[in-house]
């Protein structure tokens, strides 16, 4: 579409980019306030973030939280990676609609249902199987189903916008197929599967709902153990936890943003020399 | 690759399909099942399907008291339109929020709109509960907002916000702007400008150019963004309890507090079902025949 710039637009755009800001970036004020209350101003202080580091729930439940999005996401990446092949790459197959279906239903289901649903699984296959044990284990299973959406739906797209006929050309000079999708598609997809991947460990991470229900006795997240702070009423120390989770975050995602551009700018170019 | 990997196929497609058809797909199936069951007090909190009769053989042991208690006691159905309707209007200021900015995010050049979307994507990379969180910290009594609207004399006493339904309106509207934005930028950004460009031509103005072409055009992208934010605040659980209060009772709160408060899980499952029944059920179905639709 054409740039033109516009009285009505501009506005409503800044409008909403504050609204999403704003909040955020009160918080991360507030974290270095110096007083415990939430109105009061007094002054510049760090003493929130030194507390942080004598919590050992917190900090217990943060490792947990670590160690489950690890893993969820690298399960994850795997399953996701494999579902979006099929379904780019496979015309037809038996249990097509099904694997469409199951991969876009976990985006929109409320999580509140899939973690009602999930425990009662678990529960019943306790009973049945006398596997698995609520906690870290059905944390990583139940997390890797939401995970595995994300990681289909965004490889998907990047699959389908990949050029087909460099896969062909390497074939056609005696490549095996998987050979060619290894060496040629796979470096075009990395990108896809390297921001899939942040993006389900900042969900799993990030989750609440579906933890607290599939989550046994002891195992606690992070968002848990926040939750229940926060539940009791603003405290200072969350505040400062906040802007340590956002600022990683941040940095994470920024930094990745700026190393898939880079790379991204060099395969371009290296496609624009072999053409010439 | 389509005929060679032929026999190696299914070594792509199963992992992934077993995978969430038993951790997806099956639990649906153990939620419908306890619905049908009583609670009971041991661990699982529930009774089995199937039960020993007094002469020792087997026999069905389902009940539908828990789907009658459903539509005798109140706090269900009021539950369940409360969150419908908060849902919708939401949704609606969403669209009517997010359809300008995706729009001017659209018509930016090729460099600011890259910058633009990290900047709506990037909060969708930060904690959800930990930014349901922060919004308290604008409208409490004694928050920024208050704090600033009291300094320039605007109001006398402060804005009663949390624990109301205007604190979930705008904890939904926060949190979920983003999937509203991004899915209609992505159907106004491929919309082709020569289609504009002809329209006025024509002799269009403006406005009616918008109303006859782009608007219609971008239904896809209204619809996709419109299911990304209604059906998860529906089911909403973090916002109604962060922000809300006792008159802001979502369906995703009673549910929470059935099974954790009354640990009654046979009527959180007859919840859990309807809900999908009712809301779920008709999207999906309407979806496919959408898909079916557009593939004919």
């Amino acid at each position: 579409m054409s740039s033109r710039p516009s009285r009505v637009l501009l506005p409503v755009l800044c409008f909403g980019i504050a609204l999403l800001y704003l909040p955020i970036l009160v918080l991360i004020a507030y974290s270095f306030n110096a007083s415990p209350l939430v109105n009061v101003w007094g002054g510049f202080s760090t003493a929130w973030y030194a507390e942080l580091t004598h919590n050992g729930k917190l900090l217990d439940a943060a490792l947990l939280s670590l160690e489950v999005a690890v893993s969820a996401s690298t399960l994850a990446l795997v399953l996701g990676t494999l579902a979006a092949i099929a379904l780019v790459r496979i015309a037809r197959f038996p249990g097509r609609l099904l694997l469409t279906g199951m991969v876009n239903a976990p985006l929109v289901m409320p999580e509140i249902i899939t973690g009602i649903t999930q425990l009662l699984l678990f529960v019943s296959m306790v009973q049945l199987l006398g596997w698995p044990h609520r906690g870290l284990t059905t944390i990583v299973l139940a997390h890797v189903v939401f995970c595995t959406a994300y990681v289909t739906i965004t490889v998907q797209s990047r699959l389908q916008a990949a050029d087909r006929s460099l896969e062909e050309a390497a074939m056609d000079l005696g490549a095996t197929p998987q050979r060619a999708f290894v060496e040629i598609t796979l470096p075009i997809i990395a990108p896809a599967l390297v921001s899939s991947w942040l993006l389900s460990f900042t969900l799993s991470i990030d989750d609440l709902v579906i933890s607290s229900f599939v989550s046994g006795p002891g195992a606690d997240t992070l968002p848990m153990v926040i939750y229940s702070k926060v539940k009791l009423g603003v405290s200072p120390d969350v505040n400062a936890l906040a802007t340590l989770i956002i600022a990683g975050v941040g940095a994470c995602v920024i930094a990745a943003g700026v190393v898939m551009r880079r790379a991204e700018r060099r395969r371009v170019l290296e496609a624009r020399m072999a053409q010439n | 690759m389509r005929l060679t990997w032929r026999p190696s196929r299914w070594l792509l497609i199963l992992p992934p399909l077993l995978f969430l058809l038993i951790f997806f797909l099956v639990p649906f199936g153990f939620a419908l099942k306890i619905s049908f069951a009583e609670t009971a007090a041991r661990v699982p909190p529930f009774t089995d399907a199937l039960a020993r009769g007094p002469h020792g053989h087997l026999h069905w042991a389902l009940t539908l008291a828990n789907y009658k208690y459903l539509l005798t006691d109140d706090v269900y159905g009021v539950a369940y339109l409360y969150s419908l309707r908060t849902a919708f209007f939401a949704t609606l200021i969403c669209l009517l929020l997010g359809y300008p900015m995706a729009y001017a995010i659209a018509r930016s050049s090729r460099t600011t709109q890259g910058i633009l979307l990290l900047v709506i994507i990037l909060p969708f990379w930060t904690s959800f509960l930990l930014r349901v969180y922060a919004l308290e910290n604008i409208i409490r009594d004694n928050g920024i907002l208050n704090t600033v609207l009291l300094h320039f004399g605007l109001i006398t006493h402060p804005l009663r916000i949390m624990r109301t339904s205007v604190a979930v309106y705008l904890g939904i509207i926060y949190s979920y702007l983003p999937f509203m934005v991004l899915p209609l930028f992505a159907t106004l950004e491929k919309l082709d400008a020569t289609l504009l460009e002809a329209a006025a031509d024509l002799g269009s103005p403006p406005w009616r150019a918008f109303l006859e072409v782009t608007l219609p055009l971008s239904i896809p992208g209204v619809i996709a963004g419109s299911m990304l934010v209604f059906i998860p605040a529906v089911g909403e659980f973090v916002i109604p309890s962060l922000l809300g209060g006792p008159n802001t009772l979502m369906i995703g709160r009673v549910l929470w507090d059935e099974f954790f408060g009354n640990h009654d899980w046979p009527v959180a499952s007859a919840v859990a079902i309807a809900f999908l029944v009712l809301l779920v059920g008709p999207i999906a179905i309407y979806q496919y025949y959408n898909v079916r639709q557009l593939e004919h």
